[in-house]
């Protein structure tokens, strides 16, 4: 694309299907320890 | 949903409900302000948005703007709708405990004047955690843990290194239990670092998988807001005892963490004081006070906060390019994965996930409601919460806070922190504005600062 530079992929729709409660207690840079 | 704003010479664009962060030309930026939505794509730019850029950008430009923003929406990657809210209500959540903030010490050998728990005794009489409440703790957070594995105990006080034995007795306690019934205990500890000693170090390094190191910045800042019980200052006696601890952590799995207030507007200079004395790991946050406090931050120093954020973050990155690195708690922010939705739908877990443990075994929603008989849920002793109150805190996400549902930030800041809600509005689904203010001015800082590592 000429006019947007995209920098990350669409991760909030993948998450979604991820609420274990095994990360640690916070949420911006949480990691996942599923 | 998008937001879009300027920063460090970028156009960027944040698809707020799919999480992807675009920057793009100039063109494109203002096109996105003629954008209603829901969007439908047309053939080709409706004209009325062509008559309206073409006073500045040239036809083909235009033409190639709105081609490339139908794509990203035929990707998902802009103007993505909000599906998560009957996610949030068909979720069979059962909560269960995974973390305790055991209050080890009622009582601090500091007089710091925004202390929240008074001058640590939360309120109430001054005490100690005994050895038998905080075994009491692990046993009552192993029964109520189901299949979770991982578990964390935070040593809170008032200033823990108080009772440092009970700490010590508390953690080989956690240790062998944990062993036993299949948990994994990580330990955190909090500490104002007047008594910290080689043999505390020693232990600590080798039991708690982080350590917070309370300090709010250049000598003056911190000894005006944390002076002993006599009124002197503590920065000269704490700062080498840091900067130890930090080096013997290999510069990781610690914070040193201040606060700033009315008396420090500047607070970008006690960040980046902390940053040359060496620490890699710096968190300053906004003190939380009712405006009748001389130091409480009010909605009149927003600017300049705001103005201090943005200097911050222009150093942070500077600092990132010349190999000078260090991190700042509020400006982390990762835009390729982060945690599931649900986490950042619901935050915290104060009151549901997350319980606070008072010195005599009282359980609290967290460390902020201690004292709070309103929430008193019940006692380690006992065994048993208050159903009622965990309740309350589980059912609430950013889809039951009016504030929230259209707030860009919702999906990094998770609704905010209960207990300033219900502390200044009266109900933990009505945010504290002036920390929402201010943590849309970071989320917007951090995702400039990572976009422009990216483009870099």
């Amino acid at each position: 694309m000429k006019h947007v530079k995209t920098l990350n992929k669409a991760n909030l729709k993948e998450t979604a299907v991820m609420g274990c409660g095994e990360c640690q207690t916070s949420v911006a840079n949480q990691k996942c320890e599923h | 949903m998008i937001h879009k704003y300027k920063m460090f010479d970028m156009n960027i664009v944040l698809d707020i409900c799919s999480g992807a962060v675009h920057v793009v030309d100039d063109c494109l930026y203002d096109m996105l302000d003629y954008l209603l939505e829901p969007f439908t794509a047309e053939a080709s730019c409706p004209q009325f948005i062509t008559d309206e850029l073409s006073r500045k950008y040239a036809a083909d430009e235009i033409a190639e703007s709105y081609e490339e923003i139908c794509e990203l929406v035929r990707n998902g990657q802009l103007f993505t709708e909000d599906g998560y809210e009957e996610f949030a209500k068909n979720w069979n959540k059962q909560s269960v405990v995974k973390a305790l903030c055991l209050h080890i010490a009622h009582d601090c050998n500091l007089r710091c004047k925004y202390c929240f728990a008074g001058t640590g005794e939360y309120h109430g009489e001054r005490g100690m955690m005994s050895a038998e409440t905080g075994k009491r703790a692990i046993d009552f957070v192993i029964a109520n843990s189901g299949s979770r594995k991982n578990i964390e105990i935070d040593y809170f006080g008032g200033e823990p290194l108080m009772n440092f034995n009970v700490v010590k007795e508390i953690t080989e306690y956690a240790k062998a239990e944990g062993a036993k019934h299949g948990k994994n205990f990580r330990f955190t500890v909090t500490t104002n670092g007047l008594l910290l000693d080689e043999d505390k170090k020693k232990y600590i390094n080798e039991n708690m998988s982080n350590v917070v190191l309370s300090i709010d910045g250049r000598r003056e800042v911190n000894d005006r807001m944390r002076p002993r019980v006599d009124g002197s200052g503590t920065y000269d006696s704490i700062l080498p005892k840091f900067i130890d601890m930090a080096e013997s952590r290999g510069q990781d799995n610690y914070y040193v963490r201040g606060t700033f207030t009315a008396y420090n507007k500047d607070f970008a200079n006690d960040v980046i004081h902390l940053a040359d004395l060496g620490f890699k790991q710096t968190s300053v946050e906004p003190v939380v006070a009712p405006e009748d406090e001389d130091y409480a931050l009010t909605e009149a120093d927003l600017p300049v906060i705001f103005e201090q954020y943005e200097k911050l973050a222009a150093e942070y990155l500077k600092r990132w390019k010349e190999g000078n690195w260090f991190n700042f708690f509020h400006f982390m922010i990762d835009l390729d994965q982060g945690p599931c939705a649900i986490k950042r739908l619901s935050g915290c877990g104060a009151g549901h996930e997350y319980l606070a443990v008072a010195a005599d075994g009282d359980l609290y929603p967290c460390h902020q409601f201690v004292g709070n008989k309103d929430f008193l849920m019940g006692n380690v002793h006992e065994g048993t919460i208050d159903k009622k109150i965990s309740k309350y805190f589980e059912d609430s996400n950013i889809y039951t806070k009016d504030k929230c549902r259209g707030c860009f930030a919702k999906f990094y800041c998770s609704g905010g922190c209960s207990a300033n809600a219900f502390n200044f509005n009266g109900d933990i689904n009505k945010p504290y504005e002036l920390a929402c203010e201010m943590e849309k001015k970071r989320v917007e800082c951090a995702i400039a600062v990572e976009a422009a590592k990216k483009l870099s």
